[in-house]
């Protein structure tokens, strides 16, 4: 289990319908490649964030499978259209099983 | 003093056990899960469909990294359902797909990458009518990022 993972997220408060928008997320994660080896030589085992869903009131922005070849404290960039008021979700999955969440609301003038 | 042929093949087998011992032990330690090459990723993304090179697809990246841990890039591939990225001398290459949905306002994402060393990068997209492009970008690493 990853700790401190925490995710944040650029969403816009308000915007006009369609309007293009630009959502910036972070989560703090060690994203463990697989491919280090600790001080007495072993390797240590990956673990990493796999997998990234942003959806708006249910319907699909993007969803992303993740490699070890993410950096550390995933950063993703994306652009969305709001066609209504509503509220993006985001999703990470952690290779351990554990998943992560945040939600922000969208007004739509 | 006199030494027997029996003598010297018993103490050469016995240097030639240690001798292996050390090689057994590491074959071991490299046998993890077996990594898919570039071009085997590709083939499972395109199913085998042809793949073109050039327009409709970009990839954005710094000729020169500094530092292979964090290495930001962006993709963008107007009317594309799908991008994956690969980094090609990665010890994994897969690096990234991604799947777009309804309410993408663009076909573009950016995001960070670690590096082992200089190398190219690709990016292959899947378009809306089931045909697909790819691209490449030459990135110089200074320090790899893989760790090890």
């Amino acid at each position: 289990m990853a700790e401190n993972v925490k995710p944040r997220v650029r969403v816009p408060k308000t915007a006009t319908k369609d309007e293009v928008i630009t959502i910036k997320t972070l989560i703090s994660h060690p994203m463990e490649s697989g491919q280090r080896k600790d001080k007495d030589g072993n390797l240590i085992p990956r673990s990493i964030i796999n997998r990234f869903t942003a959806e708006f009131n249910g319907q699909m922005v993007l969803d992303t499978t993740l490699e070890p070849a993410i950096s550390t404290n995933p950063y993703l960039e994306f652009d969305a259209k709001v066609p209504e008021t509503g509220e993006f979700k985001f999703t990470w999955y952690d290779d351990d099983g554990s998943v992560y969440e945040d939600a922000q609301k969208v007004e739509v003038s | 003093m006199l030494i027997s042929r029996r003598a010297i093949v018993a103490a050469s087998a016995g240097l030639a056990g240690l001798a292996i011992l050390p090689i057994g032990l590491r074959a071991q330690e490299a046998t993890t899960a077996p990594v898919k090459t570039a071009d085997e990723i590709i083939a499972e993304f395109t199913g085998g469909a042809e793949v073109s090179e050039g327009d409709g697809v970009t990839l954005t990246a710094p000729e020169i990294a500094e530092n292979g841990n964090t290495v930001p890039i962006s993709v963008e591939a107007p009317g594309a359902s799908a991008i994956l990225v690969l980094a090609t001398e990665n010890p994994t290459p897969g690096v990234a797909t991604f799947n777009f949905g309804p309410l993408a306002a663009s076909q573009a994402a950016a995001t960070r990458i670690r590096l082992l060393k200089t190398q190219d990068l690709v990016a292959v997209a899947k378009m809306a009518d089931g045909s697909f492009v790819r691209t490449a970008a030459n990135v110089k690493v200074t320090i790899g990022g893989c760790g090890g």
